[in-house]
């Protein structure tokens, strides 16, 4: 049984990060991960970590020391959020394409213009084809708990991808929450020593990483990162499992939240699950069969069972912190219908809380209103709407 | 018209991940000569060995021996056409040729 302790989200993530012990972090502070970077170099100044911290003047250079030191054979690591994620882009990429198991917590804020330092989804979900693996945490617990099981999905054999372990800017990582932390030696024997594929310190086995690749072989390399992602598919649930009997705590694809007797459903990421999950107990109480399904892995999309997850319901009711800006609705959003596709089941997509605009219990009420007139008319006016937004 | 047949390069399910390379200094086994989309013809009846083409080659992929012309190295010749330019206009030794033409023979 671990111990309880009460945390930030950001303090929970520099914890696991201490108790993960990276060889290498290079990272530069961003609000709101600042406080990530900032703990975690006072464990490095205090000898609690044997980690190399290599400061550096951006982002991009971050992720390209973390790409250089995973190249190495070292476990490394680092940290953003929005801009820096944004700034990071091109290296992003090769982290995934080069097949190197990074881990990278990532507080989700806002991306600028107009500058804004809140809480939503738009910074991972523009990473959501990056060829990343991304863990998306409710709570500090979660965070706490998917970083440490990051490490394992990311260093695993048939995966070899990078992740990133997201939770809410300011509602999470800097919210004070009461979780249950692991002993340091449990967290050293769960993660295991990483097994690096090519490393280039190994100078018995010379390699060349980043090559160029042209025509007659770039295609089969995209195909083998393609099916690293059906992979990890299975591994994700083979850690959670072992997760759980270590700590007790239950990690799937998703969260099922009194969703299975449920008629109207709602998808949710992240923080608003919390107060979704309020606020069906509220309505549940007053007869409403309301139930919430929490994306936790957005990529791989665990397609079918979420498909199995909804299928019964009467009306759904997506819930984007981000927009596309396609015309066509948010990303989950058009994740959650192709998912669900041929089914003739309503899908409703409610673009909120963009640039932190507060999501509160009442909120979630009015969109299962919404919802639940949906269900009883069988009419969808309007399926995609900016949920709280002034006209 | 007959189809090319290349040997099959290996499948995505055997080769590194990453696009690593495992092996150092296999760049020698790079036939650059496949980018080539026009093919330096040469006339040994022709030549009367003045070397300009051998010299104005960049990729260094004429072969001379003694003095002579002795062959193209078709595995690392891109076809920039630059031996045939050079090539005195009263002797044209070399004719630029589309690897069309080679495959549709070769097949």
């Amino acid at each position: 049984m671990g111990k309880r302790v009460a945390l930030t989200g950001n303090e929970a993530t520099a914890l696991a990060m201490r108790q993960i012990n990276p060889d290498v972090v290079a990272a530069y502070p961003i609000t709101p991960q600042t406080d990530i970077v900032q703990y975690f170099s006072q464990f490095v100044a205090d000898g609690q970590v044997k980690t190399e911290f290599v400061t550096v003047e951006s982002e991009h250079s971050a992720m390209s020391a973390t790409v250089g030191a995973a190249a190495a054979g070292a476990r490394a690591m680092t940290a953003t959020s929005s801009q820096g994620l944004a700034l990071m882009w091109e290296v992003v990429y090769i982290a995934a394409s080069l097949r190197l198991p990074i881990v990278m917590p990532v507080v989700n804020r806002a991306l600028s213009a107009p500058i804004n330092i809140h809480c939503d989804h738009s910074d991972t979900m523009g990473a959501r084809d990056s060829g990343w693996i991304q863990l998306y945490s409710e709570n500090a617990q979660e965070a706490y708990d998917n970083l440490i099981q990051a490490v394992r999905i990311a260093e695993h054999q048939d995966v070899r991808l990078p992740v990133m372990v997201c939770q809410d800017g300011f509602i999470t990582s800097h919210g004070l929450d009461s979780i249950e932390i692991l002993e340091d030696a449990e967290v050293q024997r769960f993660i295991g020593e990483l097994k690096p594929s090519y490393p280039l310190l190994d100078p018995e086995h010379p390699v060349t990483i980043g090559a160029l690749d042209l025509q007659n072989w770039y295609l089969e390399h995209k195909r083998q990162q393609a099916e690293a992602m059906k992979n990890a598919l299975r591994v994700i649930p083979e850690v959670a499992a072992e997760y759980a009997k270590l700590t007790g705590r239950e990690y799937g694809y998703f969260e099922k939240y009194r969703l299975d007797d449920a008629e109207i459903g709602l998808v949710a990421l992240n923080s608003s699950a919390g107060t979704i999950k309020a606020e069906i107990d509220e309505l549940r109480n007053s007869g409403v069969k309301v139930g919430l399904l929490k994306p936790r892995v957005f990529r791989p999309l665990p397609a079918k069972e979420l498909r199995e997850a909804l299928l019964h319901l009467k009306v759904i009711g997506v819930l984007d912190r981000a927009d596309s800006f396609s015309a066509f609705g948010g990303p989950l959003f058009t994740e959650i219908r192709s998912a669900l596709y041929g089914a003739q089941i309503p899908v409703l997509d409610f673009i909120y809380g963009l640039g932190g605009r507060d999501f509160t219990m009442t909120d979630a009420g009015n969109i299962v209103e919404k919802l639940a007139k949906v269900a009883r008319d069988g009419k969808v006016e309007e399926p995609i709407t900016y949920y709280g937004v002034r006209e | 018209m007959k189809s090319v047949t290349k040997p099959q390069a290996p499948g995505w399910k055997s080769i590194p991940m990453g696009g690593v390379i495992t092996e150092p200094g296999n760049s020698e086994k790079y036939e650059t000569g496949d980018w080539r989309t026009m093919r330096p013809v040469w006339s040994a009846k022709k030549c009367i060995n003045c070397l300009l083409c051998w010299v104005s080659c960049p990729d260094a992929a004429i072969v001379a021996k003694d003095g002579k012309i002795v062959s193209f190295d078709y595995k690392h010749c891109k076809g920039c056409g630059i031996c045939a330019r050079e090539c005195p206009p009263k002797v044209k030794a070399i004719t630029m040729v589309n690897e069309t033409e080679f495959e549709e023979q070769e097949g």
